[in-house]
């Protein structure tokens, strides 16, 4: 048995089939570690996420993926006791210096966590919020097109349109993670953040969130987190394995889940641990 | 166990429709429209309690104008805002300050207001209800907002809300109805409260022209018929005590008509 054949072979189905293009990088990390406390949660991340292209983190539970996804919308500020260093440039400009605009950054920079958290208003209403907020259009009838541009974005007009008035909470699960994604589409971010965005959803609404991904990565930047090595290998185009707060590999998805340059990827890949 | 529980449930409801039942049976004799508008009058001649009904009904809202907002503000700093050693302080002064006597709160006013000022006023009793209703207003709200989910509040700052657009916008209007029942509480009991306006809106047998002049109130009222020596003036305290009970029903049933949740 030859070496390359102890691999397992490749049980993904990778459906995109974009090697390492070269295309302008989005977003930067050189060197970050991040604290908890005293609790060192990532250490010395370097990544460079290229522009409209879907990058996948995956990992074990624990191994500081969501912490690091985090880190590029500072989401993290809120939490008390966090602390974070090393540098992270959007677009070439750092985003942790002093007077960088927290606010600002997360106009541009949209996130969908994994459980969905539409507000407790109207359907309309949750995808007009970051409108409103940020004072993004100027009539009654602009943010009409907006809110209906925004759910037909997000592959969830045909399903809500007759009963935008209603509340969010009344629809299903899918529904509500799909709102979620307008909700922060209806911004116009140029990178989206995804926590584990289908972690909670059946199959089918699963799906439906993966040909969305799909569609998105022509106009944004994605970053998503996944545990479903499956859906990492369906959805992106790159791949970025973590393990105990650690970066061990940085790969396009199709090379990371056929031949992986580490040990430790493949070992986690072909399930031996994790 | 069931039939123990069902037992206890019976007995509290049971009293609690006994009282009801027995001031409804009391109360309904002297009831009648020229009682609801009438300021009282001397043994024999009648009279009522239209001027003690507006007077609480002044007194009522004096104390919201100034306890709601307070309390609310309150409650969304010790939530929000604060931490460390300064909200412990706060929040630990805050229940100390429910468990206060009323007739205490009282006398604080009557010490601080009306000796100041040298005569009782609805401005001081609106004061003394106030400061009963703060307390309970601000930790109801503090609670019902600690009770939104995180992920609300983290899903309106990552559209790029600022703080205070996430409270005011998010999290106020999500615990909406918890604090419309906190405000609601304690609006119930400072309605019936006595003690805190002996000595601060004293009482009056006029309808009031201004809030700096003493005032009547519908708990003084019937204090001052219950003790007295007359038949006439005990029916008309029972009368009284039926109109606060259903008063307090109706801003009850009110307040739940307008902040029941479109959106839960």
């Amino acid at each position: 048995m030859s070496s390359s054949t102890s691999f397992a072979t490749p049980k993904f189905e990778v459906k995109s089939h974009t090697l390492l293009r070269s295309t302008a990088t989005k977003i930067a990390v050189e060197n970050l570690d991040f604290f908890y406390g005293k609790t060192q949660a990532l250490r010395d991340i370097s990544i460079e996420i290229p522009e409209r292209q879907v990058m996948a983190f995956i990992g074990p539970s624990g191994c500081g993926k969501t912490t690091f996804l985090r880190t590029l919308n500072r989401m993290n500020d809120v939490i008390p006791g966090t602390r974070v260093e090393g540098n992270v440039t959007i677009d070439g400009a750092d985003i942790y210096a002093t007077g960088a605009d927290v606010v600002e950054l997360r106009r541009k920079v949209g996130m969908v966590f994994q459980k969905s958290n539409p507000f407790p208003k109207s359907i309309f209403d949750n995808v007009a919020y970051g409108l409103k907020i940020n004072r993004v259009t100027s009539s009654r009838s602009e943010l009409e097109g907006r809110v209906e541009e925004a759910l037909k974005d997000a592959a969830l007009w045909s399903e809500v349109k007759d009963r935008l008035k209603t509340s969010a909470l009344g629809l299903s699960g899918g529904q509500q993670q799909r709102l979620c994604i307008a909700r922060a589409l209806a911004i116009r971010p140029e990178v989206i953040l995804m926590d584990e965005p289908a972690s909670a959803l059946d199959p089918i609404a699963t799906s439906k969130i993966e040909e969305l991904i799909f569609d998105l990565k022509k106009q944004y930047t994605i970053v998503i987190v996944t545990h479903n090595m499956q859906q990492a290998a369906r959805v992106s185009d790159l791949t970025a394995f973590f393990l105990l707060g650690k970066l061990i590999e940085v790969n396009s998805t199709e090379k990371m889940f056929t031949a992986p340059n580490q040990k430790l990827t493949e070992d986690y890949i072909t399930g031996r641990f994790g | 166990m069931t039939s123990l529980t069902a037992l206890c449930t019976l007995v509290a409801v049971g009293i609690l429709v006994l009282i009801l039942s027995y001031i409804a049976m009391r109360g309904v004799s002297a009831l009648n429209f020229r009682f609801l508008i009438d300021t009282p009058r001397p043994i024999g001649e009648g009279g009522g309690i239209g001027n003690a009904i507006v007077g609480s009904g002044m007194l009522l809202l004096l104390s919201c104008a100034v306890g709601i907002p307070v309390g609310i503000a309150c409650g969304i700093y010790l939530s929000e805002f604060g931490g460390g050693w300064f909200v412990s302080a706060v929040r630990f002064l805050i229940d100390r300050l429910t468990g206060i006597p009323s007739i205490v709160t009282g006398v604080f006013v009557y010490a601080v207001i009306v000796l100041r000022m040298k005569h009782f006023s609805a401005f001081a009793g609106g004061i003394a209800l106030a400061l009963i209703m703060i307390p309970i207003v601000a930790r109801t709200t503090e609670e019902m907002i600690k009770l939104v989910p995180h992920s609300l509040r983290e899903g309106a700052l990552a559209l790029g809300a600022p703080q205070w657009r996430v409270t005011i916008g998010v999290v106020l209007p999500a615990a909406a109805s918890g604090i419309a029942t906190g405000a609601m509480l304690a609006i119930a009991r400072v309605s019936g409260e006595t003690a805190p306006l002996l000595f601060t809106a004293f009482g009056s047998r006029f309808f009031p022209r201004n809030l700096n002049e003493p005032i009547a109130s519908l708990t003084v009222q019937i204090y001052n018929y219950a003790i007295s020596p007359y038949d006439e003036w005990h029916a008309q305290a029972w009368a009284a005590t039926l109109v606060l009970m259903a008063l307090i029903l109706s801003i009850n049933i009110l307040v739940r008509f307008l902040t029941r949740q479109k959106f839960r």
